[in-house]
């Protein structure tokens, strides 16, 4: 085998370890009934749930409880319809209710979902409703 | 009155530079394929004739977008959403590329600079090379073209002149008046308003941008079959690139170890990944150029290399402008609707390079052998590769939004999510990558210089092996370093700095126009060396002792790795002792600090009105005077540090009060010292925004004299005084004002409270005062001369505290220190280069 071949085949085997890293740490987008098992399982990994803000007809957010300044919880309806009780130790992000769509990182904790991280999508054009006539 | 006249000027520009780029880009491709050499003469100057018309209109554009921030005129969607009345002048700078329309103007801009450059210095290639040129410039200016395809209703980019009403078609002030402007902008992002905002996009964009040029020598060698004269222009240009790109994502790291609380300078955000992933392949490229360049050979890894290069940067602007990565990152730009123009320019430049190559691919000259571990070029090569690597295992996780788009447009559902952990996941990788590059940053410029066989590595390489075993050894040591990936690191770093001194020291005697490589490797190194401890030993000094925990609802990391410094009090932090002293703004001009709790607010958060100081206990009435402009978004907090050496300074964290980014946002204020920073960020505060809430309200019933508690703290009533003025005005002869003043012995400096008692026109007004600091409020209620009693209402409130985090970066200088002497070895082989350009 020439020394070319063994580099090349050193650099396959380096590639592929790459990949394998990279999907072995990949989180993965789940819904609370997975991430439930898989906390019921034993894994440790952090999960990310997609959804959406529950709202009543008027459009208020239901479930929502920021009654303890320093921590946040409210309720979120993940891809398959189903409520799911998140907390998240922080306070309530800025223009949290303005979000069309939800992401929070994080595990099951028994019933709740223990959010590390949330990310929010918020429609691009929200600012429209805030211009006013100030002249 | 709209000002429409700037944006149709504007819009005509961008339409002008349009259309030349494609004019100019087909004259050049005429000119270079034409056999006769006059047409081709004619053919190439018709190109920079519309080459010129291309650059007039672009700077034009850059000139009406910036005319337009520059007057507020907020009829215009780019000034009102990025811009506002009371921006300086050098951040309207930064809101022209604030938005992704300006961000692309400045990349065409640095086209065109480097353009012109290319035609003046080597007009040989002028042909070749700007074809390419204006291919790109056509493909960026149709992203700021805003103009919509009649018939099928095709928009093609995004303008920056659309106008406010145009934008917000639905807003319903715009159906009852459609000549509305609005009075203000909604401003830049206070994020943004620090001065390497102002410098590190257009050095970013000028690297990106410069990246262009070893791909069109390239591009134009292979239309004109010229397969090696280019690398000797590619090379310095590429070196060039290194340095820009380079610049600019240490500026931004070091933007981001200033402004943003996360305790670090980089943290695989896929916007700062998008910039490293290409130039990780440029210094690839660039080896393979010297080795091309030197001795003809590894010319098509080479040629692959550059293309790969251009091909990320493309890639990379896909990445963040298209909305691909979504909610996977905080910083990407909104998305405008032209990921299928993104996707077109990326698949388009892809494709020719491909075509290109693998035409010629027969003809282009090959000298590899079978690789022979003594050669030169052996070790260079296992180095690019170990680059390439680092930057595939970058992209690999950086693009897992965009597999999930191609599986999911395949029909295959696919719910990969970026790591939950992304310092692991990449810190982890890129620490072996760094260790495999240290040790070949020693082994090739070694073999590069030095004569080929067992002998000579045998007597060059064991001097400094000793010295790195030794000197890894005395630091492990010193340092108590246990983890076996970090030794291994720092030997090898070490190993690669003496290395490369050797050779270097060899080198020196020859000119120093040819330490270039030595001195960037070096530079590497003590770069490596400087994460290595500024990262992997950076340590919470802020440690809470006080065996309380500061709220139940507190994470665990907050109740414990910070501290609590209540106003005035001074607080023991390992060697440092802090005194928060409490909160201040900052003029927007000469930025000084004043005091908080001095000034009165006007109608316009941006100004207000500072009461001067008046010494305790002086008759000086005080007098309200000084209007300032202050920055309303930022709040400092000053706190006083003294350590057990003597050394005094102070540090002033901010919190900035910024929606954009989610509420309050905490920078750091960072002490350095020699070998080490102290970076500091409060963790909480006294929301700034919401009104004090005094409660605990209790009625006090005292004499002149008395000592009294107020909130554990001793005061001592200590005199009525009369006043003939309040706030400035003269009180009339029926007036009655009296004054009481209290002592409070706080823990900080004695403090006064002064509340104030007024019979105006038979009608009593009450003045509270209060020491905001320790949250305290005493009202005057009622004078009861007959028993010679005052009664005070007493109110208390949360008294103001700052929860603070501080830790240590050790040797966080040799971070930066490395960067510039790495940036310096690659100017001094740039000059090199572009100077052997001018010899041959």
């Amino acid at each position: 085998m020439k020394k070319t071949h063994i580099i090349v085949l050193v650099i396959i085997a380096a590639c592929i370890a790459i990949i394998m890293s990279t999907a072995g740490d990949a989180s993965q987008y789940v819904s609370f009934r997975d991430a439930r098992e898989m906390a019921e399982s034993g894994n440790d990994k952090l999960f990310h749930v997609v959804g959406e803000l529950p709202k009543d007809q008027e459009g208020n957010i239901l479930g929502m409880d920021e009654s303890q300044k320093l921590m946040f919880s409210f309720d979120l309806v993940d891809t398959n319809n189903e409520i799911g009780r998140v907390i998240y130790a922080e306070p309530k992000p800025v223009d949290f209710e303005r979000a069309e769509k939800v992401v929070v990182v994080g595990k099951m904790d028994g019933e709740q979902f223990v959010a590390e991280k949330i990310l929010m999508k918020c429609p691009s054009k929200y600012v429209e409703e805030e211009i006013t006539e100030t002249s | 009155m709209l000002h429409l006249f700037p944006g149709q000027l504007g819009h005509f520009f961008v339409v002008t530079a349009f259309v030349f780029a494609g004019a100019s880009a087909l004259a050049y491709f005429l000119g270079l394929r034409s056999e006769n050499p006059e047409d081709s003469k004619k053919y190439t100057r018709f190109g920079r004739t519309f080459f010129l018309i291309h650059a007039v209109s672009a700077v034009g554009t850059v000139v009406m977008l910036f005319w337009i921030i520059y007057n507020h005129y907020y009829e215009y969607h780019y000034a009102w959403s990025h811009s506002s009345n009371n921006l300086p002048v050098y951040y309207m700078i930064s809101c022209f590329w604030e938005g992704q329309e300006g961000s692309f103007l400045l990349w065409i801009f640095w086209h065109v600079v480097l353009g012109s450059l290319l035609i003046i210095l080597h007009p040989k290639w002028e042909a070749p090379t700007m074809m390419v040129f204006m291919m790109v410039q056509a493909f960026l200016g149709s992203m700021i073209l805003g103009v919509i395809l009649p018939g099928i209703q095709l928009k093609i980019g995004s303008s920056p002149f659309i106008l406010l009403r145009e934008f917000m078609q639905d807003a319903p002030i715009f159906a009852t008046n459609p000549d509305f402007v609005p009075e203000d902008g909604t401003g830049l992002n206070p994020l943004l308003q620090n001065y390497w905002m102002v410098i590190h996009p257009p050095v970013t964009f000028l690297g990106f941008a410069s990246c262009l040029i070893p791909f069109s020598f390239l591009i134009g060698a292979l239309v004109k079959k010229d397969y090696k004269g280019w690398v000797s222009y590619a090379l310095p240009w590429s070196l060039f690139a290194v340095f820009f790109l380079g610049l600019g994502i240490i500026m931004g790291g070091y933007w981001a170890y200033e402004t943003l609380n996360f305790g670090g300078y980089w943290n695989w955000d896929p916007v700062e990944n998008a910039v490293y992933i290409p130039w990780l392949v440029l210094v690839a490229s660039v080896h393979t150029l010297f080795m091309s360049r030197t001795y003809g050979k590894s010319l098509k890894a080479s040629m692959i290399l550059v293309v790969a290069t251009f091909s990320l940067i493309l890639y990379s602007t896909f990445l963040t402008r298209s909305g691909v990565l979504g909610d996977t990152s905080v910083h990407s730009f909104t998305d405008l609707g032209l990921s299928g123009q993104l996707l077109i320019y990326l698949l388009f430049f892809v494709g020719l390079s491909i075509f290109l190559l693998a035409r010629n691919w027969k003809s282009v000259p090959d000298q590899s052998k079978e690789l022979n571990s003594y050669s030169r070029e052996f070790w260079v090569f296992i180095g690019v590769f170990m680059l390439i690597l680092a930057s595939f295992q970058v992209l690999m996780t950086t693009s897992i939004p965009v597999f999930n788009t191609i599986l999911n447009n395949l029909g295959i559902s696919s719910n990969l999510a970026p790591p939950a952990d992304p310092m692991a996941h990449y810190g982890t990788a890129q620490l072996w990558f760094a260790v495999g590059i240290s040790v070949l940053s020693a082994l090739g410029p070694f073999f590069w210089w030095n004569r080929l066989d067992w002998t000579s590595f045998k007597n060059h390489v064991t001097l400094p092996l000793i010295i790195s075993l030794l000197g890894s050894s005395l630091i492990m040591l010193l340092w108590g370093i246990q983890n076996i990936s970090y030794i291994l690191l720092l030997t090898c770093a070490i190993f690669a700095i003496s290395a490369n001194l050797f050779t270097l020291q060899k080198l020196y005697k020859a000119g120093l126009r040819l330490t270039g490589g030595s001195i960037a490797h070096i530079g590497l190194a003590i770069l490596l060396i400087g994460i290595l401890f500024s990262s992997g030993y950076s340590r919470t000094v802020s440690q809470n002792l006080s065996g309380k925990i500061y709220h139940e609802e507190f994470s665990d990391e907050m109740n414990l790795k910070n501290v609590l410094l209540w106003r005035g009090k001074t607080y023991q932090m390992g060697e440092y002792s802090l005194t928060y002293l409490g909160p201040r703004v900052e003029t927007r001009y000469g930025s000084e600090m004043i005091d908080r709790d001095k000034i009165i607010q006007t109608s316009d958060p941006n100004f207000v009105i500072i009461e001067n100081e008046v010494e305790p206990g002086s008759e000086i009435p005080k007098q309200s005077v000084d209007t300032v402009e202050i920055i309303a978004e930022n709040n400092y907090y000053e706190i006083e540090v003294s350590m057990e050496n003597g050394k005094r300074f102070t540090l002033f964290p901010r919190a900035q009060i910024n929606p954009d980014m989610g509420g309050l946002l905490a920078s750091p204020d960072v002490k350095k010292f020699f070998n080490r920073d102290l970076y500091a960020h409060v963790s909480s505060i006294v929301n700034p925004e919401e009104p004090v809430e005094w409660k605990n309200e209790t009625s006090l019933r005292i004499k002149i004299g008395d000592t009294i508690f107020l909130k554990d703290h001793p005061a001592v009533f200590e005199k009525m005084e009369t006043i003939e003025e309040i706030a400035g005005h003269q009180l009339s002869d029926g007036d009655v004002g009296v004054k009481a003043r209290i002592r409070i012995f706080g823990p900080g400096e004695e403090e006064f409270i002064e509340p104030i008692f007024i019979i105006h026109d038979q009608m009593i007004g009450r003045l509270p005062d209060e020491s905001i600091g320790l949250g305290l409020r005493l009202t005057l209620m009622e004078i009861l001369p007959d028993e010679n009693l005052f009664v005070f209402k007493f109110q208390s409130t949360q008294a103001d505290y700052v929860i603070l985090k501080a830790m240590e970066k050790p040797w966080i200088n040799l971070l930066w220190g490395g960067t510039l002497l790495c940036l310096f070895g690659v100017i001094l082989s740039m000059s090199r280069r572009f100077k052997d350009l001018k010899t041959d």
